[in-house]
């Protein structure tokens, strides 16, 4: 599995040094200097060249990690990478024979664990705890021997673990047997136990394709296909393509089975049935492909409900396991900086509405006060270094305030008016739309590589004057940021032109000074809108971009594609700053959390990962979904997750407590937009079944606070009220709905091309 | 065969079929290929994909335009099999690309991309729009698909003008929704769907009224409950048809008064507003039964006072509700139709029937009619047969009036050339005789004699298209005096003009295909292309939707109208020029 990531990031590495773009390139980027400064002391050897790939496991500590590090050293080594093996070899502190020829055994035991042992620094202390009261359950065999076998680091190998074979003619009825028993068994435990269906009948048809069993793989198919659930449908097509040896080698779905282990949550009872019906019966088929292709996370307690299950099942490797979820986040919100409010100009304004400013005023002060008192969830204000405020920054923050006192209240008796853009003449080519966060840009990524940028408001698109009429301004005038625009130039308008695929993904930064666009030629693009002109494409990613988004602060931003790898970047480094590593398929969408500190990823393997920033770890892993999921969006106190997929549903997640907490049913089509209005009451949805839905997203988070999360079983009961929380259904005139937008009054914008 | 061997092949095979400049092959695939992507978008299907292999012979075919004579049975199959495997990845990958090119439909550009991310070089040149046509052939037990592709002569390319250049993309804002309502607005789908009304009306046990919540449903319920015994009394209460009220609210009141004010009103460009808002509003549905009542109301009232104004006013208004795609209007036919025959046949139409233009409304009316019959018409409600058979009716009556028998002709004229050889060519010796009766006779009234005349013109103008299309070449006056009568040798010179207008009109439509000066498809070429007077106007008014340039406030002549251009543009001047008229006589 890390060997697809791991090859685009050499050859990263390798492109990269070819390409010298001098920072300052990046004009008006003058406090980069600082950060970069301030970044690097924060987490030692991040972003410095070669070694990127080492960043996103700073800290090497269980074993299976130590024989990543081998395995991406045995590549390197392969790929003649001598130089990036050796700096690898050194961050990592593994010993200079590390990388004896044993070290890709399949069992995999010995020397990684060896070498492990000296150097565990950072061990999480959860995930230990975790590990021990897996070991001293009773499948404590299970889990053990397969955690050493488990991330395989050659294709070759992964392969290599089906050579045991049974009687291939016997499969079938093996498996009817468990299928039989399993219908029998008390109706509590049968739900559980039908977990298992799918992921052995995929190993098994596995196995028997891998052994040349052609014709019986495709009786076993046949035979058993329809009886697993139906949202394993799309990876059964894969599989069912499937039908030879040599088909498996370079098939990334199979591999992904095969180097993930499939997570099953199983209560103790119902396992304990299972093992002696295995027991009796002598049946080692199954229980070998139980004990070393499947994760059992066994729990106490009561059995869980066929819904229960259905709710959480659906991705690709199975469910999360409980400690992936165990880990602290930080999901506050960070202070506010202070910013004094000029008041002559609110007072100019009073003028024409008399009584008003003395209303005003308190309420400004009570904002203040809010936001000065340091929420116990937030992270550091330093956690992770953040671009310093600029004056045009703050003078931004002033008219947000301002704005924001005019919000209109929403609520489910006082529904947003909405706005629908659409682009016509599009010819089914829009990709990608994004809007500034004052509304007064929109942009939009077409399938002929270009973007476009349209101004909204009646303030048109201006460039920057050339740099020999720049030399003529006087400097010293006051309306010097006006004088040096071109008004020649002035339109509503401006396309910028550099990339050579579909454009699938848009983001302005937070100032509004650039625009950043990922495209299927593999890069991204940092665009300034003072100057409608590149500045900066960003090489990572060999394979498509799916999306990119700014950060909430600016200066960082994170991308993901096809390459499996999520980035994270930052404006003036042309090589990423953490490359978060897991999906086991393409990145769809990328967002970023309101503090910055934490990065949503939603990919097609159908789980949405949160991941930690500062460190690069995944601190989150959501499955739900049963489809790839095409949009997220976090809720402005940063508690919850809002996530959209193909399947047509939106699921809500507590991040805090990992756990889903709600499910809205009702549209027909792929979701590809998801907003929360400003002050996250409405949850806006829009689709590719051309509809804008509008959800009682307070509603939907305040009957949870009574329930007791039940995290410890990580338990769920989802009421199915999604048509309570319906508050409206806006179809528009055959045009998908791609981006969604609350204005800082709470307007509500809709774009989408018109598809006649 | 080892593998890697029968992999590179297959990718050289592939490649070399895909590159080929002799799309047979390439063609051939790409069939597998969209046979094999419409198999994996069948979500809900969940069929045998194991089966579905590429045949043999397409292999062999495939070897041979690369050169490889004979291929082995056996190598054969195991290259079927890793190219049905590897079209699928693509086709896989390829969805993926729609997906993220937010699209329904697979694009031959998500496939060239999806062999970008294989490293395999795209199909150069194979780009499509839209889906590709593929024809299919069989004969002498084969079966093929083909790609038809046309041989283009390069200097008809290049002496043709250059088509005309796409509209840029564009941005357009409007309101989706005002504080959680949906205005009713053309950018907004209408508030009930077609097929909405149409069950509505269709099946109105399940009525469920978007405002007023299923009151009459629960009742239905909570009675058929109530009531455990015997089923029939439960059908008998099924069948009750609930009540339905159709409430308008003030602004729809106020709407409504406006509308029907401004269209028989006297302000030309009022009721042109008016008439567009009736034609394009979505949101009128609800008012529709009150439009219905207020037309047929107001045929009734006027046919008896002979106010041809308002006459044609209402037929408009019954033009712009037809026009209007969003309404439902089988439900109101049982009024409109009767109001628009009364226009096509009514003995007298106007208080001056030898002045005024009543013929005009009468051609404009029988066009509605043939309208309405082409869309409403179905083989339960029989509107066609049952209008030709009352139109027929009377024709073949022999007191009907000149008036009426213009309608009569003007009808079943307009419903198409199948109805004019059956019903109206046969009759043409016997209206010819009745018109030489009134022409060559003693002198009865002029009102009979401009009676005849129209009904002379009428005749000519109908059946001369259609007898020039139905009769061999050489047109003899004799001929057709023997066949036709009186009307023959008029006739004959007739065909004789529609003969070379065809032909020349067949150039011109040569001429607006290529260049695209045509920019509305409904209005069908033939009929512009028979534009021989009103000539360099044409362009100008085909721009304007057909509802405007009826109400064009261009003076026309009162007299003779002139030969037909397209239907609704000579409709339109003589409309106009009726309307007019008929303002001053008022």
């Amino acid at each position: 599995n890390e060997s697809a990531p791991q090859e685009s990031e050499s050859n990263q590495i390798v492109s990269c040094s070819k390409i010298h773009i001098p920072s300052n390139h990046l004009g008006g980027f003058n406090r980069s200097n600082a950060n970069d400064g301030r970044l690097l002391s924060s987490s030692p050897g991040a972003g410095t060249g070669g070694t990127a790939t080492g960043n996103n496991k700073p800290a090497p500590g269980p074993p299976e990690e130590q024989q990543t590090l081998l395995a991406v050293l045995q590549f390197l080594k392969k790929s003649k990478l001598a130089e990036s093996a050796e700096i690898l070899r050194r961050e990592a502190g593994l010993p200079e024979d590390a990388l004896d020829p044993k070290g890709t055994d399949a069992s995999g035991s010995g020397p990684g664990l060896a070498a492990g042992s000296g150097q565990v620094d950072g061990v999480d202390a959860s995930s230990l705890l975790s590990r021990v009261t897996v070991s001293s359950s009773a499948a404590a065999q299970a889990p053990k021997k397969a955690a050493a076998g488990e991330d395989q680091p050659d294709v070759s190998v992964v392969l290599s673990a089906y050579s045991q074979q049974g009687d291939p003619s016997l499969y079938d009825a093996y498996y009817s047997g468990l299928k039989r028993f399993i219908e029998s068994v008390l109706d509590c435990h049968r739900a559980e136990l039908s977990q298992l269906f799918y992921p052995l009948f995929v190993h098994m048809y596995l196995e028997l394709v891998y052994n040349n069993n052609e014709s019986v793989a495709k009786a076993f198919f046949e035979k058993f296909s329809g009886d697993q659930e139906c949202y394993y449908e799309q990876d059964l097509r894969i599989l069912s393509s499937l039908t030879k040896k040599e088909h498996m080698k370079g098939n990334e779905t199979l591999l992904d089975f095969r180097t993930s282990k499939f997570v099953l949550r199983i209560s103790r009872d119902s396992y304990q049935l299972l093992k002696r019906h295995l027991q009796e019966r002598q049946n080692n088929q199954i229980w070998n492909i139980i004990q070393e292709h499947l994760y059992i996370d066994i729990f106490d307690g009561m059995p869980r409900s066929k819904s229960q299950i259905d709710a959480m099942s659906g991705s690709l490797a199975g469910e999360a396991r409980r400690e992936a979820n165990k880990a602290k986040v930080f999901y506050g919100l960070l202070k506010e900086p202070e910013i004094e409010l000029p008041l002559d100009d609110e007072d100019e304004e009073a003028e024409n509405e008399e009584g008003k400013p003395k209303k005003k005023k308190p309420k400004k002060d009570s904002m203040g006060s809010k936001s000065k008192k340091q929420d116990p969830n937030a992270p550091l204000q330093t956690r992770i270094p953040l671009p310093e405020l600029k004056d045009s920054d703050k003078l931004d923050k002033i008219m947000y305030m301002k704005e924001s006192t005019k919000r209109i209240r929403l609520g489910s008796d006082n529904l947003p008016s909405i706005c629908f853009y659409t682009f016509l003449n599009a010819y089914q080519g829009l990709t990608a739309v994004d809007v500034t966060d004052d509304s007064s840009l929109i942009a939009g990524g077409f399938a002929d590589s270009t973007v476009r940028v349209w101004s909204v408001t009646p303030k048109k698109l201006r460039k920057v004057k050339s740099a020999a009429d720049l030399n003529l301004i006087d400097k010293e005038s006051d309306d010097v940021l006006e004088r040096i625009m071109d008004e020649k130039t002035a339109s509503e308008l401006k396309i910028l032109y550099g990339h050579s695929g579909p454009v699938y993904g848009i983001s302005f930064s937070p100032d509004r000074n650039y625009l950043l666009s990922s495209s299927e030629d593999g890069t991204i693009r940092l665009w300034s809108l003072q100057t409608f002109t590149c500045l900066v494409g960003y090489k990572g990613h060999n394979y498509p971009v799916w999306d990119t988004q700014f950060s909430p602060y600016g200066y960082y931003f994170v991308s993901g594609g096809h390459d499996r790898v999520a980035r994270l970047w930052a404006t003036d480094h042309y090589q990423p700053l953490r490359i978060f590593a897991g999906h086991l398929a393409d990145i769809t969408c990328t967002r970023f959390h309101p503090n910055s500190n934490y990065v949503a990823t939603g990919s097609s393997d159908r789980t949405i990962r949160l991941w930690d920033v500062l460190n690069g770890n995944c601190v989150r892993i959501f499955t739900g979904h049963k489809g790839p999921i095409h949009a997220l969006a976090f809720s402005p106190n940063g508690k919850f997750l809002a996530s959209g997929a193909t399947d047509g549903r939106v699921l809500l997640w507590d991040i805090g407590h990992g756990l889903m907490v709600g499910e809205l049913k009702g549209h027909t089509d792929t979701i590809y937009s998801l907003r929360f209005s400003r002050d996250g009451e409405i949850l806006a949805s829009g689709s590719m079944d051309n509809t804008v839905r509008l959800w009682d997203a307070m509603k939907a988070f305040d009957d949870l606070e009574t329930d007791d999360f039940t995290a410890a079983t990580g338990h769920i009961h989802l009421q199915d009220n999604s048509q309570e929380l319906l508050l409206g259904t806006y179809m528009t005139k055959s045009t998908p709905v791609l981006h969604l937008h609350f204005t800082r009054r709470n307007l509500l914008l809709a774009a989408g091309a018109y598809n006649p | 065969m080892s593998l890697i061997h029968s992999e590179t092949l297959v990718v050289n095979c592939l490649r070399c079929s895909w590159v080929d400049p002799f799309k047979f092959h390439c063609s051939k695939l790409s069939i597998v290929l969209s046979r094999f992507v419409i198999s994996a978008m069948a979500e809900e299907r969940r069929q045998k994909q194991c089966s579905v292999v590429l045949p043999t012979e397409s292999m062999k075919a495939m070897a041979e335009s690369v050169g490889v004579g004979q291929l082995q049975e056996d190598s054969c199959v195991a290259l079927s099999e890793e190219v049905s495997y590897r079209i699928k990845e693509i086709a896989q990958d390829a969805l993926k690309f729609m997906h993220h090119g937010k699209r329904r439909k697979l694009t031959t550009s998500d496939i060239d991309n999806a062999l970008k991310l294989k490293n395999v070089e795209p199909l150069y040149g194979f780009q499509s729009q839209e889906f590709i046509p593929f024809r299919f052939a069989s004969g002498g037990g084969r079966e093929l698909h083909f790609y038809e592709e046309k041989e283009v002569d390069l200097s008809d390319i290049i002496n043709t003008p250059l088509p005309r250049v796409p509209l840029d993309v564009s941005l357009k804002a409007h309101w989706l929704s005002i504080e959680g309502v949906q205005p009713s607005i053309p950018e907004n789908p209408p508030p009930a769907s077609k097929e909405q009304q149409k069950t509505e009306s269709t099946e109105p046990l399940k009525v469920v009224k978007p405002g007023q919540e299923e009151k009459g449903t629960i009742q239905g319920k909570g009675q058929s409950t109530t009531t455990p015994d015997g089923k029939g009394k439960e059908k008998g209460l099924i069948r009750l048809k609930p009540r339905s009220t159709h409430e308008l609210s003030v602004e729809q009141q106020l709407y409504y008064k406006e509308i029907t004010e401004a269209c028989v009103g006297s302000c030309e460009a009022k009721r042109a507003e008016a008439l567009q808002s009736i034609a394009t509003d979505p949101g009128l549905y609800q008012m529709l039964p009150r439009f219905s009542t207020f037309i047929s109301e107001g045929v009734r009232v006027n046919v008896v006072q002979n106010n041809l104004a308002l006459l044609i006013y209402l037929m408009r208004m019954v033009k712009a509700l037809m026009d209007n795609p969003t309404l439902y209007l089988e439900k109101y036919l049982h009024e409109l139709i009767p109001a628009v025959v009364t226009c096509i046949v009514s003995k007298q139409l106007c208080l001056r029937p030898d002045v005024d233009n009543h013929w005009a409304l009468r051609d404009f009316a029988a066009r509605l009619m043939a309208q309405s019959c082409k869309t409403f018409s179905t083989t339960t409600n029989n509107i066609q047969s049952r209008v030709t058979k009352t139109l027929t009716k009377s024709l073949f009556d022999d007191k009907t009036q000149w008036t009426t028998r213009y309608g009569c002709i003007a009808g079943l004229a307009e419903l198409g050339a199948d109805v004019i050889k059956t019903l109206i060519l046969p009759r043409l010796t016997v209206e010819g005789a009745r018109i030489k009766a009134v022409m060559e006779g003693p002198v009865v009234s002029n009102i009979d004699k401009i009676g005849a005349e129209h009904v002379q013109t009428l005749l000519l103008k109908h059946c001369a298209s259609v007898i020039a299309k139905i009769r061999p070449q050489p047109d003899n006056v004799e001929q057709y005096r023997a066949e036709y009568g009186y009307l023959g040798p008029m006739l004959c010179s007739h065909v004789v003009k529609a003969r070379t207008q065809a032909t020349l009109q067949a150039q011109q439509v040569n001429r607006t295909t290529l260049t695209i000066t045509q920019p509305r498809p409904t209005l069908s070429v033939s009929q512009s292309g028979l534009t021989g007077s009103g000539g360099p106007r044409t362009p100008s008014i085909i721009k304007v939707p057909s509802s405007l340039t009826l109400m064009s406030p261009r003076p026309g002549t009162p007299s003779q109208p002139s030969p037909p251009a397209t239907k609704y543009i000579v409709m339109g001047t003589s409309a106009g020029a009726a309307s007019t008229q008929q303002v001053r006589v008022i």
